[in-house]
This record gives C-alpha cells, sequence and structure tokens, in this order.
C-alpha cells in the first residue's frame, strides 16, 4: 500500500528532467525541532517518546501539506519499504533503525516529509527538483510555522531551537544541495574543493549522506554550522560556495573537452554501450554509468529526454527499488541481472550519441531569484 | 623496546595514547585503559566533540581533574560522561547544566553565539501568556491572604482581560 503510492506519484527527486540544471540535481532543507519539557528522542523513556509520536503524528499529518500524503509508524514498516524509503531520501538511515516509536509523514507529492523521534522530536524535511533554495526555504518554514500554531518548542532566545546535537542548535537548519560534478571527478579535482569547502564551514558529502561514497560522481554539500547566522544569511553563504563550485566544474568540463576529447567521448560511448548490452550491473556500477550519460545529456550528445531516465536510474537503480520492482526476494547476483535487464530496455530506443561538440558548455544553474520562477508553493 | 608509558591519572601502564590538536597546538595524553575507559574516551565515534571541550593548553590537567564530574541535569538525570561519550545532549534543559561545557564548545563549532533566525512566535506567545497568567495568579492569592481586596478586585480584572485578550487573538 505504503510503496504503491511512493511509486505512483510523481517525485522531486525523479523529475528533475523538466528543468534544464546540469550541475544541481536537487535542493533539501531540514529544520530540527524539539517540543519543550520531553527528554529528546535519545534520551527519552518508551512512554516519553510514545506520547511525542501520539502527540506530533496527528499534528503533522492533519497539515494542509499532508493531505493525502502517508502517515506511518516506522514499526509498521517492512525492512524493504524502509529501505525504499531511504533510497528515495524520505528517510534517513538513523529513523530506519531507530529502537521504537517513531513515526513518518510524506507529502502526496514527496516532496516533504517529517520524521518524528530520529535524533530530535521533528526533522522537517522539503526537497524541490534543481537548484532552488528559496521555494524550499519558503515551504519548509510554512510547515514548521503550522506545526508551532500546535506545538510549543523547545526555544531559547539566547541560543534558539535546542536541539539534541549541539550541532544543531540555533536554526536547526541543514540546507543542501546534491551536486552532480563528473569533471572534478575525472580532472582529479574533488579533493582540492572539498578541503577548500570544509574550511568556509560547509560540508561534502556523498548521495546518501555521512559515510556514503561519492559513486555516481553525486555529492552534497550543506552547511555545517546553525548558530550565529540566519537562515538567510547561511542560504547565502551556502549558494556562493555553490556557484564557485559550479563554475569550477563547468571550467573542468571546458578543459576536458579542449585537452583530451577523446578520453571523455570514450567514457560515454562505452557507458552508452554497456547500458545497452550489458547482463549484469551492480547499483555502483550503474550509478557510474548514469553520471557519464548525463554528463553526455548536457553536452548535448543524447537527446534532452534522456536525463529524465538517467536521474531516476541513480535512485531506482538502488538495491531496495530492484528488489521491489522484482516482487520477490531475489539476492544481489539476480539484482544486478534484472537491473541490467531493465537498464537494456530503457536505452533500447536511445540513439546513439553524437560526438560533434561545437559550443562549450556554460553554466545553466542559477538561484531561484535569478531565474524568476514561479514561487507558489 | 622502549619503556611503557606510565597513566598520567595513576601510575598503571598506559595502552590508550590521545594526540589532539587543538589551534595547531599538539597535546598528548597517555592513559591506563581503565582510566580511559572513565574518562570516557575509548569510543571514538563519541570523542570528536570532547575534543572541542578540552580548552587548549590544560587538556591533561583538566582530564586529571574531574571537577565537573559530577555535573547532572537535574531535569532529565543525563550526566556529563554521558554527554562527553555521545556528544548530545538529553533534554532542553541540559542545554543550562552544561553550559559551562557548552560555550566554549558552541563558540567553536558556529559562527556565532547567539541565534539570529526564526523565532517561533507562537510558543512564545504562549509561554509569555501562561508565565504572565501564574504570576498575576499568585498576585491575586497574595491580595487575598493579606484581605488587600482592592489590590485582588484590580488583579482580578487583569486575568480577566488577559485571558479575553488572547481569547479574541486565538479565534482569529
Amino acid at each position: 500500500m505504503l510503496i504503491k503510492s511512493i511509486f505512483g506519484g510523481k517525485s522531486e527527486m525523479t523529475e528533475s528532467a523538466s528543468k534544464k540544471c546540469p550541475v544541481v540535481l536537487m535542493t533539501r532543507i531540514r529544520l530540527a525541532r524539539n517540543l519543550s519539557d520531553t527528554p529528546f528522542p535519545g534520551w527519552a523513556k518508551a512512554p516519553q517518546r510514545q506520547e511525542v509520536l501520539e502527540t506530533c503524528l496527528p499534528a503533522v499529518a492533519s497539515l494542509s501539506q499532508m493531505k493525502r500524503g502517508i502517515t506511518a509508524e516506522v514499526e509498521e514498516l517492512t525492512e524493504l519499504e524502509k529501505q525504499i524509503l531511504v533510497e528515495r531520501h524520505l528517510i534517513s538511515r538513523e529513523l530506519s533503525s531507530a529502537p521504537e516509536k517513531a513515526g513518518i509523514v510524506i507529502s502526496k507529492d514527496q516532496s516533504v516529509s517529517v520524521m518524528i523521534n530520529e535524533e530530535d522530536h521533528l526533522r522537517i524535511q522539503v526537497i524541490k527538483s534543481g537548484y532552488r533554495f528559496k521555494q524550499a526555504w519558503n515551504s519548509v518554514t510554512n510547515v514548521d510555522s503550522s506545526l508551532e500554531d500546535d506545538l510549543d518548542y523547545a526555544f531559547s532566545s539566547q541560543i534558539g531551537f535546542l536541539t539534541a546535537c549541539p550541532t544543531n542548535v540555533g536554526t536547526g537548519m541543514r540546507a543542501s544541495a546534491m551536486m552532480h560534478l563528473p569533471a572534478l571527478v575525472i580532472s582529479n579535482q574533488m579533493e582540492k574543493v572539498v578541503r577548500a569547502v570544509n574550511q568556509l564551514g560547509i560540508a561534502v558529502r556523498g548521495l546518501f549522506g555521512e559515510g556514503s561514497d561519492a559513486s555516481g560522481s553525486i555529492f552534497q554539500i550543506s552547511n555545517q554550522t546553525t548558530l550565529g547566522e540566519s537562515e538567510e544569511e547561511i542560504i547565502k553563504r551556502l549558494s556562493s560556495v555553490l556557484k564557485t563550485i559550479i563554475d569550477q566544474e563547468m571550467n573542468a568540463r571546458e578543459k576536458i573537452l579542449e585537452k583530451d576529447p577523446n578520453k571523455l567521448f570514450d567514457k560515454i560511448g562505452r557507458a552508452y554501450g554497456i547500458l545497452q548490452n550489458s547482463h549484469l550491473l551492480s547499483s555502483s556500477e550503474c550509478m557510474n554509468l548514469a553520471s557519464l550519460v548525463r554528463f553526455g545529456v548536457d553536452l548535448e550528445m543524447f537527446p534532452e529526454k534522456t536525463r529524465n531516465i538517467v536521474d531516476r536510474m541513480f535512485i531506482e537503480c538502488q538495491p531496495g527499488h530492484i528488489q521491489h520492482h522484482t516482487g520477490r526476494e531475489i539476492d544481489s547476483q539476480d539484482r544486478d541481472a534484472i537491473r541490467s535487464e531493465y537498464l537494456r530496455k530503457q536505452f533500447e530506443n536511445i540513439d546513439k550519441p553524437v560526438f560533434a561538440i561545437d559550443e562549450t558548455p556554460k553554466p545553466e544553474d542559477q538561484p531561484e531569484a535569478e531565474r524568476n520562477e514561479d514561487s507558489k508553493d | 623496546m622502549a619503556k611503557p608509558l606510565k597513566c598520567d591519572l595513576c601510575d598503571d601502564a598506559a595502552t590508550v595514547h590521545l594526540t589532539q590538536i587543538v589551534n595547531n597546538q599538539i597535546h598528548k595524553i597517555d592513559l591506563c585503559e581503565s582510566c580511559a575507559e572513565k574518562k570516557g574516551i575509548t569510543d571514538p565515534n563519541g570523542y570528536s566533540l570532547a575534543d572541542l571541550l578540552v580548552k587548549p593548553g590544560d587538556s591533561a590537567e583538566e582530564t586529571a581533574e574531574p571537577i565537573e564530574g559530577g555535573l547532572v541535569c537535574d531535569e532529565c538525570g543525563y550526566t556529563r560522561r554521558e554527554f562527553k561519550k555521545t556528544g548530545r545532549l538529553g533534554c532542553e534543559q541540559c542545554y543550562d547544566t552544561f553550559e559551562s561545557l557548552l560555550s566554549p564548545a558552541l563558540a567553536g563549532m558556529h559562527k556565532g553565539e547567539r541565534h539570529k533566525g526564526k523565532v517561533p512566535a507562537r510558543s512564545l506567545e504562549r509561554k509569555t501568556y501562561e508565565d504572565r497568567l501564574s504570576s498575576l495568579e499568585s498576585d491575586l492569592q497574595l491580595a487575598i491572604q493579606k484581605e488587600q481586596y482592592e489590590d485582588a478586585a484590580r488583579v482580578r480584572d487583569e486575568i480577566i482581560e488577559l485571558k479575553k485578550t488572547t481569547r479574541t487573538e486565538e479565534g482569529k
């Protein structure tokens, strides 16, 4: 039931193709909030956790943003359901292994999700495809304010929202952008970028957050500090770092095309060949192939519609999704076979890449303000 | 083989060697296993925050002097030891309880020490209302006890007024 509705609806994660975003795949903001007068989830006793869940779950589920959404206690979910939610970035790994009395509410369009009794009582998250911090912030702050109508938050005028971990205190906000940086990876510049960015109080992680690898050349870039600046200031600072990284990536792309186009064409051509013909594909190989094809789409070697297929690959080639797609218990070898079968079908009708590059790519990612988009959420 | 180091706290052989770099200064501590465990530093995952808690220059001394070792949160029973182990707090009150440990740490991990962002206006409004109401109610009791009925009547009217204005606000 749960999974069906997740797969049925459009998701911000998989539909970014409609927007022209060569580098920023998606934008995400989450707020950490706690109820006043109750210990934080990690220290609370079972009855206290239960009380928090009983207070928060209906309060969140009744929000207008959550109309016809999904509401569940984590204990009710199967392992596979939890894995799929993690792969879609709708819940954290921490929540999926939460001891008991944890909950999740997900909006119908899967852009808003609220976790209950994770590290904090409430983790409110909004995901937007492309580079849209402004819309993500408007949306997340609306959910937050509506919840605050009913719930008393733990707050200090000195140090802001009080969170279980002092690294989140203040705004309780973590803003992040999922960036696709194939040229920086190919030209071995990522380490340099990570080091420079870290010094500015900005963190770089892999696709699935802390400790995950950066397969597919996808990186999560987020603010590390939450106290001493307003939300707008944090987002502004993060955006200026993101802009620099976008510029670096675009420069690296130009340089590769200038210096050694054949090396790149070879990689992209092989990726296309493998996707059309392979019979066993692991999820990490699949991520790297998807990354190369996406790079090819940016360079107009493939038709624009291919971007959508590739962006879905990043999510739907994850083990949990393949498992669900099959509908029966399978081991990883079978998964690799099924994954490649699915991709052969996807790439069957994709024309082979055009290796004539007349123009160098121009950065098209721009913050929402300059793109003058519809900001109603 | 070199002579085994002695624990900085007792005379047992040191098996836990901790090197910290704080503000480009290297600090080394050698501890035996039981002292290390007592100080809660054997868990590598939980120690990153504790690094920040030890002020540069007195790492060894502070470890040796557990002045605040007995610090416990009145509200939720969370201990300093637990905090050092996990880097997390037990409840909102812990921020006051462990303030002496937290302030230097917060300064080290954030851009500033004062919140400049969003304020939960409704939560604060309700809190102000409740605080005001309970203070008026105790004024009322006091006035009645002292048989100052004019004051009591005035406070009673204030309470009625406060409740009325808040209700109209909520009714919007």
